[in-house]
């Protein structure tokens, strides 16, 4: 199975032998690559059945539940990161989530499609009709997708929750970084992916 | 039995007794002497003796798990959907085990059986037991089986609880827990509705204090009652109706009080049913070992200080219909679980079933039981 790229990055960002929460967590994919190289415990969160199976194959721990309904089966500061791939554009409330995730780990990890990409924009701007692309496949009416949003939204959220980005990384879809996508990386940027944690009192 | 076997199936199975003269202490402060228990296998202990699943039974179960008896049997073993070549408890890679526990009436030494120190049926007289005298006395038969680990101990609704006690009882003696329906304790709506069944058997006039063997009669109505209760708390709301609706059996109201609903035939057959194959007295203490399973009870009521200790990796299992023990009941397992980081998956399968649902075929939950054992295989080698 080819290991999804911005799973290496986020390995990258986790300490060896830390207790790891994956939000979302699909078939494990990224769990069980963060069991076998970093040697962390981990949990896994899943609403999808057939995801549940392809966890249970692959030997991660994961407890079927739906995001939007809170994280309150877990203490706080029970996890060192709590990692959210590719679905805080899916939840109901990404804002309440975030806080969750800061709540029950010390830090939080999000990758997420930039809407602000420049693809994105011509599509909107110039095609007046709403982005289908690799990153984000669906049609308006059937896609996941219901809380979008850019590198720009997502940093104002944090400042206006009192949260500080610890470490921010941007690719393209070959997750391959690059100089363009550091100068201007909300315009050419696909993928976000960003470290934070909670600002000190 | 089906003319032919099906391939899946584990065949004609042989029930087989174990005599214990080693002293059972219970938690009641009494002590049983001596014991029988009941038991069946299907597959074959391997050389390392690591491929052992112990299946427990719930309120009415017993060690009739899979197969058939004898070729004139109609229906196979309770929970035959899972067990056998090919299925979930696969034979060809697992030897799985299954008793009648101490109490039952059929054959493990229970209220029915004849007290040595009297000579006469045990009757009311058999001391209440628990999970953990229960599961005490399982570990007795494992180790008389030559198995000092389990690969897994897997039980539904009072199945599932013996498999916890296992955890907190013998953390080395086993490798995976599987509750399935289970709950960490019962609520007391959960206890109400046994207390109404023990009512009505015991207010029967047949029942003679449970010396009806005595006088040679049986409580039937009061123990038909208590099935039909029962019953009704093992489906759900939308299970019923999808079964009988509002179907009349005559096609029109006889403004009488004989059966006229399909649900009342079905609940009267039940409970009929159940009268010829089961003992008033071990029902009465079935209710009472759910009742008194409070396994937090002896921690300060702080069920997570309870499964400290358990070694196992637990995979808890719900059901969304399941009102009797319904998905959040199994999430105080998980959370208690989760607060000692020990390894735990639970899944929540979308069943109209209501708590009977783990008995019930499923593709999904026979698919999730699959996966989950042949991680269990693999661990175990075989």
């Amino acid at each position: 199975m080819a290991l999804r790229p911005d799973f290496e990055i986020i390995s990258e960002w986790i300490a060896p032998g830390s207790r790891v929460l994956d939000l979302g967590c699909g078939d494990g994919a990224l769990l069980a690559y963060l069991n076998a190289t970093r040697g962390v415990s981990s949990y896994g969160l899943e609403i999808d059945g057939a995801n549940i199976i392809k966890c249970i194959e692959a030997g991660v721990n994961v407890i079927q539940t739906d995001l939007d309904a809170g994280l309150s089966d877990f203490d706080a500061d029970s996890f060192d990161y709590v990692i959210l791939s590719q679905t805080l554009q899916a939840v109901y409330y990404p804002d309440r989530l975030l806080d969750e995730m800061l709540r029950v780990g010390r830090e939080g990890i999000v990758t997420f499609p930039n809407f602000g990409h420049w693809q994105n924009r011509v599509q909107i701007a110039l095609g007046g009709h709403m982005p289908v692309s690799r990153n984000l496949p669906n049609e308006w009416y059937n896609t996941p997708n219901i809380h979008l949003c850019t590198l720009r939204d997502f940093e104002q959220l944090c400042a206006k929750n009192g949260i500080s980005v610890l470490q921010r990384t941007v690719v393209d879809h070959a997750h391959r970084g690059g100089w363009g996508m550091r100068l201007l990386p909300n315009l050419l940027g696909e993928i976000a992916l960003y470290r934070f944690r909670r600002k000190p009192n | 039995m089906p003319i032919t076997l099906p391939a899946d199936s584990v065949g004609i199975v042989t029930p087989q007794t174990l005599h214990f003269s080693e002293p059972l202490a219970l938690d009641c402060g009494r002590t049983l002497d001596e014991y029988e228990l009941v038991y069946e296998t299907y597959g074959a202990l391997n050389a390392a003796r690591s491929n052992a699943i112990l299946v427990c039974h719930a309120l009415s179960g017993d060690h009739h798990a899979a197969g058939y008896h004898s070729p004139e049997d109609k229906k196979p073993g309770w929970w035959d959907s899972c067990i056998g070549p090919g299925k979930p408890f696969d034979t060809r890679r697992f030897f799985v085990v299954s008793l009648n526990n101490l109490g039952g009436c059929k054959g493990s030494t229970g209220p029915v059986s004849v007290n040595p120190a009297t000579g006469k049926p045990y009757g009311p007289d058999f001391p209440i037991v628990t999970v953990r005298d229960w599961v005490q006395s399982q570990a007795r038969l494992g180790a008389a089986l030559g198995i000092t680990q389990w690969a897994a101990v897997i039980g539904g609704s009072l199945g599932g609880m013996q498999a916890l006690q296992w955890a907190i009882d013998f953390p080395d003696g086993l490798r995976h827990a599987l509750a399935i329906a289970a709950a960490p304790k019962l609520s007391a709506q959960n206890i109400a509705f046994n207390e109404v069944a023990r009512q009505a058997i015991m207010s029967d006039p047949d029942f003679h204090a449970g010396h009806y063997y005595e006088h040679n009669v049986v409580p039937r109505r009061g123990l038909m009652l208590a099935r039909m209760l029962g019953h009704i708390t093992y489906l759900s709301d939308d299970a019923m109706r999808a079964k009988f609706g509002r179907e009349l059996r005559e096609g029109k109201l006889s403004f009488g009080f004989d059966v006229e609903f399909q649900v009342e035939s079905y609940l009267r057959y039940q409970g009929q049913s159940f009268v010829e194959r089961f003992d008033a007295n071990t029902y009465l203490l079935m209710t009472k070992v759910l009742d008194y399973f409070d396994p937090a009870a002896e921690f300060n009521h702080d069920l997570s200080a309870a499964l400290k200790a358990a070694t196992a990796k637990f995979f808890v299992i719900a059901f969304t219909s399941d009102w009797r023990f319904s998905p959040a009941r199994s999430r105080e397992i998980v959370r208690a679980l989760l607060d000692n980081d020990h390894q735990v998956s639970y899944a929540e399968i979308t069943s109209s079933e209501g708590h009977d649902a783990f008995l019930m075929p499923n593709t999904h939950y026979q698919t999730l039981l699959h996966t989950y054992l042949e991680r269990v295989a693999r661990e175990v080698g075989v």
